[in-house]
């Protein structure tokens, strides 16, 4: 078993997840995701990336081993506290369609009993932070908007109670290319900015080597690699090694390296 | 008259009864949505339960309406002192409409929230929303429009549905159609029928805008002006239902026992009778009478049985076959013995007086066709038989004393298979020669007036149907005036007397309370000088 570090704010430990058909998703997973850093489980569909994730948030609990978040076991964490102090956001979104785009911004401060003025300021400024001119965009409906837009709201919705920790499920798996490379673009810049610790998950390699601080490669529920995006393109790992010529392009080296 | 002569002339009947119409609908429907709506939401947390409550629901929808009251009037379920379901009345109506009204409410309930899109509910969980919260702020905003899409269905079923109510003396339209079925008044059924319609269409568009604005996405400004003016509607409907079960309220079982409570069945023979009983026992006794007429099928028999009449016009046939189920038998004197000491057993009722007049099946023809052939048995009928056709009710064709015994007892064969048609029609149907011979009732007014006659059964196949008022012991034993009264109406109405009241009511449109006045006055059972009212 892995030795915790000091600095570790999600850790799994020996974690396995079995359906109640028996049926294996995770095989004694091991990993830490660092203060500070995003770390991106990349998989092909099945491996076990989304159920790793939900387990963080305790939409999950693990059948075998155990997952800590801060320091305390997931199980032994209240699951709606723990829940309000993660944010999360998922390739679907999930926008409120009966609120505005400031309401589902400002969703978690009201379920925190934030004050009306100072939840309506918070939704301004993240809606400023991800490139919504709230002026423009606050008072319109989820329908309105486009969907790269509205991956946006997802995020800012996942920022408004300032949660230490992100959790993101293929956040921008639904949106064509070219939005998509400038989300990831705005993403990385966003990821300074705000030192959050984050869980990213894709199934796309060039997404996790961009955004990525550790790559973690999961196969058949196991993790497979670990390491930076560097160690991930000199891996021997037979499925690293697939991922990597999957998709090789000059654009990857440019934005991996 | 005209239509619109006869709403201009009983406006305010006409509004008292659509009043009292949505009086019934918006309690029930209010009634409904509160429990419903809970219900719904319960199946969505507990699914083992979906299946069965949903299950039960549409079961309780294809209950027939008046099977559902035969089940209702016995019960006694008192809430704070009051009956709230059981008896006769508006309260028992009501209980019947809301289970009528449950599944369209339980089923978009559980459907609407069902369908909220799994990403939105598992992105409420992920943020940290507790069960309660995902339901206040996610899945019953997001499912409100299809609730209110069922409480529109509810809305509008149970406008249609609440015209049963009066087969219980609830009140309601139902008491104008029902009415104008009975006497073949196209102006009372129209003037039942058209404001039903009114309602239901109303309620429909205001519920369909409702339905919209609640709609993910609709303007939701509004709403709360659009929630009040339904929760208002509700409230006068509340109001007024109020005052009908106050008004109207009060049977056997009620607060005064000094009242009697009189019965009859749904047509118009019934409530002459029930009047000639009900006036004769103010008149003689001065006790208080209350009247329940117009109880539908078998209901007459069983508000009589759960104490909630004192008293109704049966007769000795049908209680003989159709309530004891006993094989058919011809002597009158025989089957009133039977059906006194069974009822006297089983029931706890006496059978008092016979009236004196026998409302049998008639078996008719044209009286030209009569005179012409020198016809007056039905066996001098039978040899023409073979070149007529014949129309009958759906009651005599299946009846177990009706046709299936007829035919073989006098040997008959007519030109084709016997139309089935409603009772009423067939009336007109033999009138103007569609049909050759028909199965009516021997005191039916229109015997006389369409100039009809009837033949004589010479075989004696029908049972007899002597007209006798049916009383509770209990109520005579405290009352023996009562059956002082009872007795003084013995023998006293012929068949051509009944004729003749029935035809006054049902072709001249005069109103039962004074064809009965009047009869009881020349017969000196009240004085004429005495004011029964």
């Amino acid at each position: 078993m892995t030795q915790a570090r000091p600095d570790a704010v999600i850790e799994f430990r020996n974690v396995s997840f079995r359906l109640p058909n028996g049926k294996s998703l995770l095989d004694g997973l091991s990993l830490q995701a660092r203060r500070g850093e995003t770390l991106v489980l990349l998989g092909r569909s099945g491996s076990g990336k989304t159920t790793t994730l939900k387990m963080v948030n305790r939409l999950l609990n693990p059948t075998a081993g155990e997952v800590r978040v801060e320091g305390k076991a997931t199980v032994a964490w209240d699951p709606i506290r723990l829940r309000r102090r993660i944010g999360y956001v998922i390739q679907e979104v999930g926008l409120f369609p009966h609120l505005s785009i400031a309401e589902n911004v400002g969703i978690v401060p009201r379920l925190e009993g934030w004050e009306r003025e100072r939840i309506a300021a918070r939704a301004r400024e993240l809606l400023d932070l991800v490139g919504l001119p709230p002026d423009r965009f606050a008072a319109r409906a989820p329908r309105e908007l486009s969907g790269g837009q509205r991956q946006r709201v997802g995020v800012a919705r996942a920022l408004a109670a300032d949660p230490p920790i992100l959790l993101l499920d293929e956040p921008f798996g639904a949106l064509d290319p070219i939005t998509r490379s400038e989300m990831q673009k705005e993403f990385r810049a966003l990821e300074e900015r705000l030192g959050k610790t984050m869980l990213f998950v894709t199934h796309d390699v060039r997404e996790a080597l961009i955004l990525g601080s550790r790559v973690a490669l999961l196969r058949d529920g196991r993790l497979a690699f670990l390491g930076e995006p560097r160690e991930f393109l000199r891996s021997d790992d037979a499925e690293a090694r697939a991922f990597v010529e999957s998709s090789a392009s000059p654009a990857l080296r440019e934005g991996g390296a | 008259m005209s239509f619109l002569d006869f709403l201009v002339t009983n406006r305010r009947e006409v509004l008292g009864l659509t009043l009292e119409h949505l009086g019934l609908v918006g309690v029930s429907t209010g009634i409904a949505v509160a429990i419903g709506v809970p219900a719904g939401i319960l199946l969505t947390r507990w699914r083992a339960l979906r299946d069965p409550i949903l299950g039960l629901a549409n079961i309780l929808q294809t209950v027939p309406s008046l099977a559902l009251f035969s089940f209702l009037i016995p019960l006694h379920v008192s809430l704070f002192g009051a009956r709230v379901v059981g008896g006769l009345g508006a309260q028992t109506a009501v209980a019947a409409l809301v289970l009528y009204a449950l599944l369209p409410v339980i089923r978009n309930t559980t459907v609407g929230i069902e369908g909220v899109d799994p990403a939105i509910r598992e992105a409420a969980r992920g943020m940290g929303m507790t069960g309660r919260e995902i339901l206040r702020l996610v899945e019953i905003p997001l499912a409100l429009g299809v609730i209110v899409a069922g409480i529109r269905v509810a809305t509008v079923i149970s406008v249609g549905t609440a015209t049963i109510a009066a087969a219980i003396d609830a009140g309601g339209l139902g008491r104008y159609i029902f009415r104008g079925l009975r006497m073949n008044d196209t102006n009372l059924v129209l003037a039942g029928a058209v404001p039903a319609a009114a309602l239901a269409l109303a309620a429909d568009f205001l519920l369909g805008r409702a339905e919209r604005l609640f709609a993910p996405g609709g303007a939701r400004r509004r709403r709360g002006l659009v929630a009040a003016v339904i929760v208002a509607a509700l409230a006068l409907g509340a109001v007024v239902a109020a005052q009908v079960a106050g008004g109207g309220g009060g049977g056997a079982g009620g607060r005064a026992a000094a009242r009697i409570a009189v019965g009859s069945k749904d047509f118009t023979e019934q409530i002459i009778l029930g009047e000639i009983v009900a006036q004769a026992i103010e008149a003689r006794t001065g006790l208080e009478v209350v009247r329940r007429f117009d109880l539908g099928g078998s209901l007459a028999h069983q508000a009589l049985v759960a104490g909630e009449i004192d008293v109704y016009v049966e007769y000795t046939g049908t209680a003989w076959t159709a309530i004891l189920g006993g094989e058919r038998l011809t002597d009158p004197a025989e089957v009133l013995r039977r059906v006194r000491a069974a009822y006297a057993e089983r029931f706890d009722l006496e059978w008092t007086e016979p009236l004196g007049f026998d409302n049998t099946f008639a078996i008719l023809v044209r009286g030209e066709v009569a005179r012409r052939l020198g016809l007056r048995t039905i066996s001098d009928a039978a040899s023409h038989a073979p070149g007529w056709r014949a129309g009958f009710g759906q009651d005599f064709l299946s009846r177990a004393d009706g046709y299936d015994g007829f035919v073989p007892a006098y040997d008959l064969r007519f030109a084709e298979r016997p139309r089935e048609m409603d009772l009423s029609l067939t009336y007109r149907a033999l009138a103007e020669g569609v049909v050759d011979l028909i199965a009516g009732n021997s005191t039916d007014g229109l015997i006389a007036r369409l100039d009809l006659v009837q033949l004589a059964d010479d075989r004696r196949y029908f049972p007899p149907y002597d007209a006798v008022p049916v009383a509770r012991r209990q109520m005579l034993a405290r009352h023996p005036e009562v059956r002082e009264t009872l007795r003084a109406l013995g023998g006293l109405i012929t068949v051509d007397e009944m004729r003749a009241m029935n035809l006054a009511v049902d072709g001249e449109h005069s109103s039962p309370r004074e064809v009965a006045m009047q009869y009881l006055k020349r017969k000196g059972i009240t004085a004429a000088t005495s004011d029964p009212f």
